[in-house]
């Protein structure tokens, strides 16, 4: 059998082994004790596929998923329904891209290290912060290794996470949490906002993460978290929706030390909920202890203006165990996608953008309250909020899948307290006859 | 400002009022912003994004990618990365509808599809590595170790086992190993190698006891040599009661070869971006799928795929579990390209691509080592080192080295790497080069070595032909400049 991803020929191989002076490949496997070698496994992998019957076996399972470009979605959660420009796809697939590595060479990566130098710019303009790394996994691990970092820089043990902020984040910061033994302390919301007194009775407090909007939709008032937070000589953390931001203050102008987050909404596709690409930006003070991959500007032999990879000293190839974090390989294409997604808005487009999300899910909300539901405690939000519903959340789901919508979250999912509210989302990808649909099957659901 | 054999910034071409995007049409309505959220909350300065036209958007990225090198570009010989060809095919798989386009928390119902690609997935990746059951959670490599380390933390601790500190690392190993055990909580022995390059037996042997959490291992490491004592390894930490981890970056060579289950380990990280074609992306996304051996399944990251007669599930019914250590399930559109890449392969490709690996890279040494140094003349599996030590004894380094390959259309090899040889300089070929392609890249290191010993100015001065010369790193690194700052004048 041929493979057309192998040029090897016999005629090669030949002239190949007799260059080495081996009679076969299994010459050069020789050390390999006998006891541990396969025994012909791989057959269980299956056979080989040309690519047409390739494409039919994938194409057959991914049309068993109802896809959000043929239903509308009112799901969001940290994974947004945004429009990709056309653009975004067709710059990502110039190979030189997609097909390097990090830029370890700068004179043949000046393409991506300047990809990335801008997208630190970009993201440091949007958060109002000093420095933004290159990318993180997503925004959920940034947010972990946001946590691990105050816990470093600040020598204490006690990680505090708002009720605000996504569930998946407290489990994830969890684990991490396992390995240099940290404490984990939550501060409950009421009314929908974080319960910030509740700072006052935990001792050693390393950090306090807030979610912004928080994870049920709400805009808290971030400078008051941050005031309450440095009086307790903590790291005032914040995981902010990037689109939000087209709108919302800066966290940068509101005390954050660390601001982290997901770029998702910037050109990258839902993909099942990865990859993403996370973003991690802080203030000069703590820039020597970021983690990950940093481009700066710098010259060339001649006084050109060029792009490097900068301050390794803090990275794993380098200082090995003692390094900041022992993330290597990153999410360098998204963030690239992110930064298309982000020209191609442009200053007055991320707004509008950012606006368009607010009146949609803002009409929404309106067109709820006047078909008798219930907002959970309503208030400022950007593009989510919780709606309460007559039945199990769940349920609602299902039905609302048979009607040809894909509903937004069930908070049972998280919190078995909440099982008939709903975690709604609207983007800008909504249109108003979608809002009337979905209202109408919430509607329908009364009498069921 | 730029000087004008310089390339702009995406800043320098913005001009106020131009845009490449526009709001789909508004049929909702539009209220006014004070009336939905209090003017405290609004942004008092916009956010300076650049404003261009979508042709400009287009000619500056283009401009940018023609600065930059790929496989697609030319040969990446760069060791312990696996640069191998990135199918086309995989890109549009990843891309359909049913794949890019759906949400990780929709009902099972309506993502069976993902679950029974991501469960198929799990199966073949066991059948692959040897091992029990695999997790597809991991981002990347390095989580993966992580991961797999706080696996053995946790299986250890619920035996009442806390006294397990210490992992293992051979000096040779990739630098995520010791970080990823430093995240992890555990601190790191260095095991050293010997004169053969593979781990010390004996310095094995006094380092392993009852403290010893693991020995995280790659084989073939990363000096390209199978630790042929890996069954006398696998026992000593056995009994003294620590866990095998296999660091799978290096798992190109050993595909239908040697498993890492049959070899003893417990634990093993795959680079799915590596030996499966995912892309590397510039840097990422990866994917580091994570398997283990049967009494570490209770410890796996939740949720699992599994499969019911109803259909497929995410089972989150696993008490023992560390939990989560990525939101969601992984990074699945990496997993659909390996998983393509897997099915295109098939069993028999798969043992192929790793003994024609193994074949390339012997084929290199064999016509390389009589130029350079080769600290290890053994057969090499997929990649393999040379020494620039020759080189540097007539004032060349082996950086220079490097840099002169530019010259050529080559990415260099990985170089100081491993830190135990001299002047390193580690190549992987992959299975997906051509003979020519090979013996071209050979001639250039031989021309290279010539030029060396008859004209070293133009090593030394290298590159000659690239869009910058050598790069000031040390002024980046004492002067940081992060970001673009509009009116800036950072050099002269």
């Amino acid at each position: 059998m041929d493979f057309r991803y192998l040029p090897m020929t016999q005629e090669d191989e030949k002239e190949m082994l007799q260059t080495i002076g081996a009679n076969s490949i299994e010459d050069l496997l020789a050390d390999i004790p006998a006891s541990v070698r396969d025994k012909g496994t791989l057959k269980e992998v299956g056979i080989p596929l040309p690519e047409t019957d390739l494409i039919r076996t994938l194409s057959k399972l991914a049309d068993q998923n109802m896809n959000t470009k043929q239903y509308p979605s009112f799901l969001g959660a940290g994974i947004y329904d945004h429009y990709a420009p056309a653009v975004v796809n067709h710059m990502l697939l110039r190979s030189e891209f997609y097909t390097a590595y990090t830029p370890y060479q700068p004179e043949i990566s000046q393409g991506e290290l300047q990809a990335i130098f801008e997208f630190q710019t970009m993201i440091c303009e949007l958060t109002g912060m000093d420095v933004a790394n290159s990318s993180m996994y997503d925004g959920i691990t940034a947010l972990a290794e946001a946590a691990m970092l105050a816990c470093a820089h600040k020598k204490k043990k006690t990680i505090v996470l708002s009720d605000g902020v996504h569930p998946e984040s407290h489990d994830v910061v969890r684990t991490y949490a396992k390995g240099p033994g940290l404490n984990v302390e939550t501060l409950a919301l009421r009314d929908g906002e974080t319960a910030i007194e509740q700072l006052d009775a935990i001792d050693d407090v390393a950090c306090v993460i807030v979610q912004y909007p928080n994870f049920y939709g709400r805009v808290e008032d971030l400078q008051a978290l941050a005031d309450a937070t440095h009086a307790k000589g903590g790291l005032f953390i914040v995981s902010a929706n990037p689109l939000a931001l087209g709108l919302l203050e800066a966290p940068g102008k509101l005390g954050a030390d660390i601001t982290i987050g997901d770029c998702q909404p910037f050109g990258i596709p839902q993909s099942f909920g990865g990859p993403t690409c996370g973003y991690f930006t802080t203030t000069k003070a703590l820039m020597r202890k970021i983690p990950g991959r940093l481009v700066g500007q710098t010259v060339d032999e001649d006084g050109k203006r060029g792009f490097v990879l900068t301050l390794q000293a803090r990275e794993q190839h380098i200082r090995r165990d003692k390094a900041t974090s022992n993330i290597c390989s990153n999410q360098a294409l998204n963030a690239l996608a992110a930064s298309i997604a982000m020209s191609a808005f442009g200053k007055q487009g991320i707004r509008d953008l950012a606006v368009r999300n607010l009146q949609t899910a803002h009409a929404l909300k309106k067109s709820l309250k006047a078909a008798g539901f219930r907002i959970v405690d309503d208030g400022p939000s950007f593009n989510e909020f919780v709606v309460e519903l007559p039945i199990d959340a769940e349920e609602a789901s299902r039905q609302l899948l048979k009607a040809g919508i894909i509903g937004g979250l069930p908070l049972g999912t998280y919190d078995a307290n909440r099982n008939r509210e709903m975690l709604v989302c609207a983007t800008e990808l909504r249109t108003k006859e979608e809002l009337d649909q979905f209202v109408s099957a919430l509607g329908g659901l009364t009498h069921a | 400002m730029h000087k004008s054999s310089e390339q702009t910034l995406i800043f320098e071409i913005s001009k106020p009022g131009r845009v490449a995007y526009a709001l789909p049409l508004a049929t909702v309505e539009e209220a006014a912003i004070e009336d939905m959220l209090p003017s405290s909350f609004i942004r008092t300065e916009d956010v300076a994004l650049p404003e261009v036209s979508e042709l400009d958007l287009v000619r500056h990225y283009t401009a940018l990618s023609n600065r930059n090198h790929g496989v697609d570009s030319g040969f990446y010989p760069l060791g312990s990365c696996t640069m191998k060809y990135n199918p086309k095919i995989n890109e549009d798989m990843a891309r359909l509808p049913g794949f890019a386009h759906i949400h990780p928390l929709q009902p099972v119902e309506s993502i069976q599809g993902a679950l029974g690609l991501m469960y198929d997935l799990q199966e073949k990746l066991a059948v692959i590595t040897g091992m029990d059951e695999v997790t597809l959670q991991p981002a990347a490599g390095a989580h993966g170790e992580w991961t797999g380390l706080m696996l053995i933390k946790a299986y250890h601790q619920a035996r009442g086992d806390f006294k397990r500190t210490k992992v293992l690392v051979p000096d040779s190993a990739h630098g995520t190993n010791p970080a990823s055990a430093s995240v992890a909580g555990f601190d790191t022995v260095t095991v050293l190698s010997d004169e053969r390059g593979l781990v010390d037996l004996e310095d094995l042997k006094s380092k392993v006891g009852d403290d010893t959490a693991a020995l995280m291992l790659t084989n073939p490491n990363t000096l390209g040599l199978f630790e042929s004592d890996i069954v006398e390894i696998a026992k000593a930490v056995h009994e003294a009661g620590g866990k095998l981890y296999y660091d799978g970056a290096n798992s190109n060579a050993i595909m239908g070869i040697a498993r890492p289950g049959d070899m003893g380990f417990d634990v093993v990280h795959l680079n799915l971006h590596k030996t499966f074609t995912g892309p590397h992306g510039g840097g990422g996304p990866g994917s580091g799928p994570v398997g283990v051996k049967q009494d570490l399944i209770p410890y796996l990251p939740k949720p699992i795929v599994a499969k019911t007669e109803e259909g497929f599930i995410l089972d989150y019914d696993r008490k023992d579990s560390i939990g989560r250590v990525k939101p969601f399930y992984g990074n699945f559109g990496i997993n659909v390209r390996a998983y393509s890449y897997i099915r295109t392969m098939g069993g028999e490709g798969l043992a192929r691509v790793s003994k024609e690996a193994v074949l390339n890279a012997n084929y290199m040494l064999a016509r390389l080592k009589g130029a350079y140094d080769a600290p290890y003349d053994v057969y090499c599996k997929h990649e393999f080192v040379l020494s620039g030590r020759r080189q540097k004894a007539l004032g060349v380094r082996t950086l220079d080295i490097a840099k002169r390959l530019l010259d050529f259309g080559y990415h260099p090899p990985t170089i100081y790497f491993p830190l135990n040889v001299e002047e390193c300089i580690m190549i992987e070929p992959t299975e997906t080069e051509s003979k020519e392609t090979l013996d071209a890249f050979c001639d250039a290191m031989l021309q290279i070595a010539r030029e060396v010993e008859e004209t070293p100015d133009v090593v030394l001065n290298a590159p000659h032909t690239t869009v910058v010369k050598r790069m000031d790193e040390t002024l980046a690194a004492r002067k940081p400049v992060l970001r673009y700052q509009p009116k800036q004048e950072v050099h002269a």
